[in-house]
């Protein structure tokens, strides 16, 4: 396995934003889906 | 068709890890590099994958504004906000591979420059469509799509024909790369390709269902006016 610093850090920083973009789109949807069972119960 | 997304899931799962073993394995190392040239695993199919939704968004807004039809917005907006992150991915990785290779993080040659430009005008798409709340938004963010899609070509085509300390381009264009390293290259854009697919399956289902809620509420909104509930009781 390689030990670059530099080639650790980029494929790092290319999980990060990918995680946290799909971590954003998760917390949207369960915020709409709630949404969506206070709109059903009332 | 109710497991088909996480069986997708699980299948694109699978090549990213054997894409990432093959780039990080298999792949020769450079002789020149060494072993920080395998950025380019990441870095380029990044910016290949931002190509292609950009594109989308184009062929999307396009239809849009002749049809006015709500997929094809709904297909403008994911593939913009995912060609956005793919498009960070590449700005982000690429400083971290010049810094080792070209002793800078940064030069305001033509191909960074105007990959920046080209990212921030996607930005501005995004930001009109987060906090206009006009009802032409969709067609003024339609018509700036176009306007963004200009770049595209010239984004891709600046190495091909101006001298750039960016490297000329690895498919085509005079350049040249062992077979094996293009191999995993290809390897790993069509796992990004997959992952990309899939992030904008979530987000384009992620906007319908914002869209019937947003709707929903007009309709609760219209049906709790006084007039509008005399008029349904009589």
């Amino acid at each position: 396995m390689t030990s670059n610093p530099y080639l650790f850090a980029a494929y790092a920083a290319t999980w990060i934003i990918h995680i946290v973009y799909i971590a954003t789109i998760m917390r949207r949807y369960s915020r709409l889906k709630r949404e969506v069972d206070e709109l059903n119960r009332k | 068709m109710k497991y088909l997304f996480p069986i997708l899931v699980i299948l694109t799962g699978i090549l990213l890890s054997y894409a990432l073993y093959q780039a990080l394995e298999v792949a020769p190392t450079d002789q020149l590099q060494g072993d920080v040239y395998r950025i380019i695993y990441y870095h380029v199919p990044s910016a290949w994958t931002a190509f292609i939704l950009f594109f989308v968004n184009f062929g999307a807004s396009i239809y849009y504004l002749i049809k006015r039809c709500q997929v094809a917005d709904i297909i403008a907006l994911t593939a913009a906000e995912v060609g956005v992150v793919f498009q960070t991915v590449n700005l982000v990785t690429g400083p971290i591979w010049a810094r080792p290779v070209w002793g800078i993080w940064w030069t305001w040659d033509l191909r960074l420059t105007s990959t920046l430009v080209m990212w921030l005008i996607y930005v501005s798409y995004l930001f009109l469509r987060r906090f206009s709340s006009s009802g032409e938004t969709p067609v003024l963010a339609a018509a700036l799509a176009v306007l963004g899609a200009l770049c595209i070509p010239f984004v891709y085509f600046s190495i091909w024909f101006f001298r750039t300390q960016h490297p000329q381009p690895v498919i085509g264009g005079g350049g040249s790369m062992d077979p094996r390293m293009l191999h995993v290259l290809l390897l790993n854009w069509l796992a990004f390709s997959c992952f990309a697919f899939l992030v904008c399956w979530s987000r384009f289902r992620l906007e319908v269902l914002q869209r019937e809620v947003d709707e929903a509420h007009a309709m609760r909104s219209l049906m709790d006016k006084p007039g509008v509930r005399s008029r349904s009781t009589r």
